[in-house]
């Protein structure tokens, strides 16, 4: 389980990298495409096969899809790569490279903490663990999700409403 | 000959049965290549491709020679990285969602407690195929049928997922072996039978098959989102598509129909479960033989005015049904 661990990581990681330094912003999807993929797969080795498959239906199935759609109806040609390619100067990365690093401190200093790291992957938490949890201890953030969703139909509603013919 | 452990052995077993469960898938799919052809020959009075071997059979050998000695054109216009990518995806997404139906009690590649959750997560990861396609073929065809191919293929999924639930929900389970043995005395059709409209025409829409074939609608978008391929790429598409069919035959079959439960004995189960995928194969090719093309405004009002309201009051009613149960008994 480890190896695989391992390797889904390496290929989350490149990927990610891959996301951020690609000029086509089609191929920077595909990468993130790939990125959530792996991160999928770390879910499957920590035992968490649900966790882990509605993050391909969602993520990878669905929200990723209409971000390629919108890229693809925009149809933006090389002039964005050549700007794209502007922008990523070396100096750009000065910045996010040490916000980054003291994040990886941080987590680097938490991580060994007391000698133990947190258990994962020894219990299986399928979908019935995760449908009772969500309507046992977390009943309040799904209601408050449901109305969130609620507005948003109702703005989806309001956009695509046709006037009345006269 | 220490290494040869029963565990080892097992895997092997295994391993060869999943081999010969995806050679037998790949062989179905490229004989329906013919099967279609004729069946669509005979329900149109017209004699179909009847020339090599006894009955045309030989077509698909014919057809697969021709496609590999063909040009294998790669447009120059076009973005190569995603444009190789789009058939291979659509090949292997929906093939690989085989891996999860039980064919008999014991036979099955992967028996997995997400079941049927891993066929919606790879028919997600398809609709990639036609997007790409239509995106890096660079033409105004391929493009348009992209769009209509995402379009289409993201509603119909989430009808498909919300009518699934109801059979999920009855069967108290993912998996799909447990939702085969749910069905041992009455068979899901019945008390799943809005929840089978809806996925049925879900399915169809998804394989894009006629009459839901708007994506490569051949008299106004040349082919659509494959219009720039040729040779063995066009190839895998083609042998996605009845790989769809195959695929959503079996789903069927497994989630409404009682998959391999049937009378008689029980070694007639993997006879009574290639029956029962037949038959829904062979309506696959009925329904495109019968019906025309709707508009692509009607495909999406179809969708989210009749199905969506259907397969959700399907899973309300499935679900006030199960906790009335629990309450009597």
């Amino acid at each position: 389980m480890q190896i695989i661990f391992y390797i889904a990581a390496v290929v989350a990681l490149l990927a990610t990298v891959r996301v951020v330094s690609a000029t086509n912003p089609v191929h920077a999807l595909l990468n993130l495409i790939v990125s959530l993929l792996a991160v999928a797969l770390i879910f499957f080795t920590l035992g968490a096969p649900f966790a882990g498959i509605l993050e391909i239906i969602v993520y990878a199935g669905a929200i990723m899809v209409l971000f390629v759609f919108v890229v693809m109806m925009l149809n933006l040609g090389d002039a964005t790569v050549a700007q794209e390619r502007k922008w990523l100067q070396p100096k750009v990365w000065i910045g996010p490279a040490f916000l980054s690093l003291v994040l990886l401190i941080e987590l680097g200093m938490m991580l060994p903490r007391d000698g133990v790291l947190h258990p994962a992957g020894h219990t299986l938490v399928d979908g019935k663990q995760v449908g009772m949890a969500l309507f046992g201890p977390y009943l309040l953030v799904v209601e408050l999700a449901s109305m969130l969703l609620l507005a948003a139909l109702v703005a989806a509603y309001h956009l695509g409403r046709q006037d009345e013919k006269e | 000959m220490s290494w040869l452990t029963p565990e080892v052995i097992d895997v092997l077993i295994k391993i060869v049965q999943a081999l010969f469960i995806l050679v037998a898938t790949v062989f179905v799919v490229a004989n329906l290549i013919w099967l279609e052809r004729r069946l669509l020959g005979l329900w149109q009075d017209r004699h179909g491709p009847n020339r090599i071997g006894p009955f045309g059979v030989g077509q698909t050998v014919a057809d697969m020679m021709k496609l590999i000695f063909k040009e294998d054109w790669l447009p120059p216009f076009a973005d190569k990285i995603t444009f190789l990518l789009a058939p291979v995806i659509a090949m292997s997404a929906l093939l690989m969602a085989m891996a999860i139906i039980p064919f008999t009690p014991n036979w099955g590649v992967a028996d997995l407690n997400i079941g049927i959750l891993f066929f919606l997560a790879m028919a997600g990861i398809g609709v990639y195929a036609v997007m790409f396609a239509g995106w890096s073929s660079n033409s105004k065809y391929s493009l348009l049928g992209g769009v209509r191919a995402t379009a289409q293929t993201i509603s119909y999924e989430v009808f498909m997922g919300i009518a699934v639930m109801g059979v999920v929900a009855v069967a108290g389970s993912f998996n799909m072996r447990d939702i085969v043995a749910a069905q041992k005395d009455v068979w899901f059709i019945v008390p799943q039978f809005f929840g089978f409209l809806v996925f049925s025409m879900a399915g169809v829409a998804v394989a894009h098959r006629a009459p839901f074939d708007l994506p490569e609608a051949e008299s106004e978008l040349a082919s659509g989102y494959h219009t720039e391929y040729s040779g063995l790429k066009w190839g895998m598409f083609f042998v996605g598509e009845y790989a769809g069919v195959v695929m959503v035959s079996a789903l069927l079959v497994t989630l409404y129909f009682g998959g391999w439960y049937g009378p008689g004995p029980e070694w007639l189960a993997f006879f009574w479960f290639s029956l029962k995928t037949l038959v829904f194969i062979v309506l696959f090719v009925l329904i495109r033989a019968a019906l025309p093309r709707p508009r692509y405004d009607q495909v999406m009002d179809a969708g989210w005015k009749v199905c969506l309201p259907l397969s959700l009051i399907n899973l309300l009613g499935t679900g006030a049904v199960i906790l009335l149960r629990a309450d009597l008994g």
